[in-house]
């Protein structure tokens, strides 16, 4: 394929996805990053100047920004333990032979292709409603008083919801890491005296450490701008509970049309989002050499 | 290898696996089942499981909505114009990157991934206003353009591991037994490539339907597809659980089988090749 | 016809300079192995004389007409790739038609030569397969097969052998061989492996880091290696090279005996040594010494022949069939 020609056409072949993407890229940034620097006010019109880093300063002093990091972080975490030992054991199961094995892996990634907004509303609504939700009714029928999900517990109850979206994510990708284990290896650790949990600790979580980092780095990606399921059910309360950056960001542009403050927080965000970019780039990119 | 399982331990992991299976695909049971109730039966305590009158009441009031039909095409156009598109970019570009790489190759492919991890939110507001002030706004045309940019890393990627796989030695091949470049495209590399092009097609739909960042935030009426018509039952409408459920079921069932059809690819494609 | 020149070809990426100048002449019908080492260069020239790479400079003449800067399909060449590189989408059938059918050829003449073909090469049973569904043997003959049915000027083969398993390999050797004497065509075969070189071959190239280090038939090169690459890369069990005082004497910096030229005596002789391992293969037996003063020596002996570990043994190396080779590892 080495052939001077090639190369010229290569170079053509590429350049409308390059272009487009760097475009995509580029021009909303530097728009977000010029806005940040001033008083813009949709509702103001006419009124816009520059001022400095005042908006980055309102917006970092706000507590509703401190609450809304807190937030995130705990949504984001929260969701992760859940999901990555959630995924750990169901791929160890899954990965046992057993009767209608295919069939309980659709039933597992299942929950992946469901759109966040319909997830959101059957949860909140069929399962987790107080009065006639099946919670409520499982509770009561245990003889416990039925929980107020979404006013008692409302950022857990968003985690839950998040957490069932990705548990088949997370336990696909480390069910096929997993299948990709040398038997060879296990067999040598069992003629070598290894029990089932010394194998697991010593063999399978190594091996697995690569596809769980993988789950991680790509899952926080998605979950810090977690917006829909909290759009559908609690708009972000009660108060600020469970508001995160990305929806602080969405009621400050489009609520209450701060766009000035809301850029300033978009850039604030996309730091936060590239922080670990930068970890699961390089990730991939060591991939990419072998 | 060959050492035979244990009937007894087959027995306690197909009770153990279709237990967890059942649990965690039961909300989806649920609102399917759902959605043949009356809306007295859906709310009923204690709740009916099987032995309800099934009735498909929910499924023609939703389709009677004047509206719905529109938010299903809008869907449809919505996610596979953005994949046609989104492919008719990427296959040339993928194309070039697998079969004539050079020292940049893998800055460009890291960089394109780069573009995937800048959050939405990061851009919402200059695009808001760009949409605006181009009359964008709530038109099928501009989610198709956002939604191809979004995706585009991925098909790129998706792509490209596909087309990596194809042996240059088969081209090679194919070039010493007298193909010209043309050929060499329509017998060997298009039938080698299509699998591969139709699960990145499949994957990307499936992603594209079920995106609820911009559909939410750059449509209301015209072009708003499911997951927006979906989010407009949150309230009051969200306590009409069976229409809910019926339509919740109209707009996941589609993705959910082709879901299911494309899982083997699904994980190279959602983790860009670091797991295969 | 299939004559093939090089004239002072060579090839560089970037600057680094893969194959100096190479003068080579390919007579028609000659079936030429190109042998070294891994990295000598010499899939590089293959695929340079096929034109799947560019020359950096010199001309391939090609029947007489300066082939250098055409495309491959056009040299008149067939190539037989090291993972076969079988179209896995068509069948056994539409692999072998396939450059025929690229040639424009009528249906039924396309037919009956995919069907001669396959018949040759046994394969008439698995037309409709695909190459998935075939062994490692079966897929080879297959490439084969593609290779033959447009009647090339010459057939390029780039190390196909290397992975099939030991005794299979034996059978295509053989094969490949007899497909030789039926076609006489010219046949240009890139190996690793040295056995393949020496049963197979003509005329035997032998190359290293690039360099073309002696051209002949697998006799000359085994009778008379130019150099200490040649000597050592050429026959099995290697031969024994010796340095040091044992070569002074001979005066030669180094000294070359085959295991097979050494004669072994329980009594007296040159060497005196100590027996380490013995390989009996039956016909043969190996006998690796440590011999005092001269190094690890291997010798051959009869199949039958008794020794122990231990054993203190005399070696003598046949006079008529050394080899003697300069400070620059030239023979002498």
């Amino acid at each position: 394929m080495a052939t001077l020609q090639t190369r010229a056409t290569a170079r053509i072949m590429m350049s409308p996805a390059v272009i487009l993407l760097f475009l995509w890229m580029i021009v909303p940034l530097v728009m977000t990053l010029y806005f940040s620097f001033l008083r813009y006010n949709l509702l103001m019109p006419g009124t816009e100047e520059y001022v400095g880093f005042l908006n980055y300063r309102y917006f970092l002093t706000d507590p509703a920004f401190f609450t809304a990091l807190g937030n995130t972080l705990l949504l984001v975490g929260g969701t992760l333990l859940i999901t990555v030992i959630g995924g750990i054991l169901l791929a160890i199961v899954l990965d046992q032979p057993f009767w209608g094995q295919g069939i309980v892996r659709l039933l597992v990634i299942a929950p992946f292709f469901v759109m966040p907004t319909v997830s959101a509303l059957v949860w909140k609504n069929m399962l987790m409603h107080p009065v006639n939700g099946l919670f409520a009714w499982i509770a009561r029928t245990f003889g416990f008083a039925p929980v107020d999900w979404f006013a008692q517990v409302p950022l857990f109850s968003i985690i839950l919801i998040v957490a069932w979206q990705w548990l088949p994510f997370a336990t696909l990708i480390l069910l096929t890491a997993l299948q990709s284990l040398d038997g060879e290896q296990i067999e040598a650790a069992e003629m070598d005296g290894a029990g089932p949990l010394s194998r697991f600790i010593y063999l399978v979580l190594p091996h697995l450490s690569r596809a769980i980092t993988v789950v991680i780095l790509i899952q926080t990606i998605f979950l810090l701008s977690v917006f829909a399921e909290i759009l559908v059910t609690t708009n972000g309360g009660p108060g600020l509970q469970t508001t995160n950056i990305a929806y602080l960001i969405y009621s400050q542009a489009l609520l209450q049309f701060d766009v000035g403050g809301a850029s300033a927080g978009g850039i604030v965000a996309v730091i936060l989002a590239n922080i670990v970019a930068f970890f699961l780039i390089r990730l991939i990119g060591k991939n990419l050499e072998r | 290898m060959a050492r035979s399982v244990t009937t007894q331990r087959k027995l306690i992991f197909t009770i153990i696996g279709w237990s967890i299976g059942f649990l965690i695909f039961f909300p989806i049971l649920w609102t399917f089942l759902t959605s043949f109730k009356t809306e007295g039966t859906a709310v009923a305590t204690p709740p009916q499981f099987l032995f309800f009158d099934w009735t498909l009441e929910n499924y023609h009031e939703v389709q009677s909505r004047s509206d719905y039909g529109k938010h299903v095409m809008n869907s449809i156009v919505i996610s596979v114009g953005s994949t046609l598109l989104g492919l008719a970019l990427a296959i040339p570009a993928a194309w070039a990157m697998a079969f004539s790489p050079t020292k940049r190759t893998k800055d460009i492919l890291m960089w394109m991934l780069s573009t995937k991890m800048m959050p939405s939110v990061g851009v919402l507001v200059p695009l808001y206003l760009i949409f605006r002030d181009w009359g964008l706004l709530d038109s099928r045309l501009g989610l198709v353009a956002v939604l191809t940019m979004i995706n585009l890393p991925i098909i790129v990627w998706m792509l490209y591991t596909y087309f990596k796989e194809i042996p240059g030695e088969i081209l090679e091949a194919a070039r010493m037994d007298g193909a010209s470049l043309m050929k060499e495209i329509i017998y060997v590399l298009t039938p080698m490539a299509v699998p591969g092009i139709a699960s990145t097609m499949l994957l990307n739909i499936i992603l594209a339907w079920n995106e609820a960042f911009w559909t939410l935030n750059l449509t209301a009426a015209n072009a708003a597809p499911l997951t927006a018509f979906i989010a407009s039952y949150s309230s009051p409408e969200g306590l009409f659980w069976a229409k809910l459920s019926a339509a919740s079921t109209m707009a996941i069932a589609p993705i959910l089988i082709m879901g299911w059809f494309s899982q083997k690819q699904l994980v190279r494609g959602l983790t860009f090749g670091a797991v295969k | 016809m299939g004559s093939i020149t090089l004239e002072k070809v060579s090839k560089s990426f970037g600057t680094t300079s893969v194959i100096p100048e190479i003068d080579l002449e390919i007579n028609d019908g000659e079936f030429v192995v190109f042998v070294g080492p891994s990295g000598c260069g010499k899939s590089t020239l293959l695929r340079m004389i096929a034109g799947l790479e560019d020359l950096s400079g010199g001309r391939i003449i090609i029947d007489g007409k300066d082939m250098s800067n055409e495309a491959p399909a056009k040299r008149g060449l067939s190539m037989v790739f090291q993972s076969y590189a079988l179209y896995p989408h068509m069948s056994v059938y539409q692999n072998i038609a396939f450059p025929l059918k690229m040639d424009g050829q009528e249906k039924s003449a396309i037919d009956k030569k995919v069907k001669d073909a396959a018949h040759t090469l046994n394969l008439t049973s698995y037309l409709d397969r695909r190459p998935g569904q075939l062994s490692g043997g079966q897929r080879q003959r297959v490439a084969i097969g593609r290779a033959i049915v447009r009647q090339p000027k010459a057939f390029l083969f780039d190390e196909p052998l290397s992975n099939l398993d030991a005794a299979l390999r034996g059978n295509m050797r053989l094969e490949i061989s007899d497909l030789h004497h039926q076609l006489k065509t010219t046949m240009i075969y890139v190996t690793h492996d040295q056995v393949e070189a020496m049963t197979m071959a003509d005329k035997i190239v032998v190359l290293n880091a690039g360099r073309i280090e002696q051209v002949g038939s697998p006799l000359e090169l085994y009778k008379s290696p130019r150099n200490v690459f040649v000597a050592g890369f050429i026959g099995s069990p290697r031969m024994n090279l010796v340095s040091g005082a044992a070569a002074e004497k001979h005066n030669a910096t180094t000294l070359g005996v085959r295991p097979e030229h050494v004669q072994i005596s329980k009594t007296e002789g040159a060497w005196k040594g100590t027996v380490g391992v013995t390989e009996h293969l039956g016909s043969d037996t190996f006998i690796h010494v440590d011999a005092d003063g001269v190094g690890k020596i291997t010798v051959r002996a009869d199949g039958d022949f008794a020794t122990e570990h231990g054993q203190s043994i005399y070696l003598t190396p046949d006079p008529n069939r050394l080899h003697r080779f300069d400070a620059n590892g030239q023979a002498i």
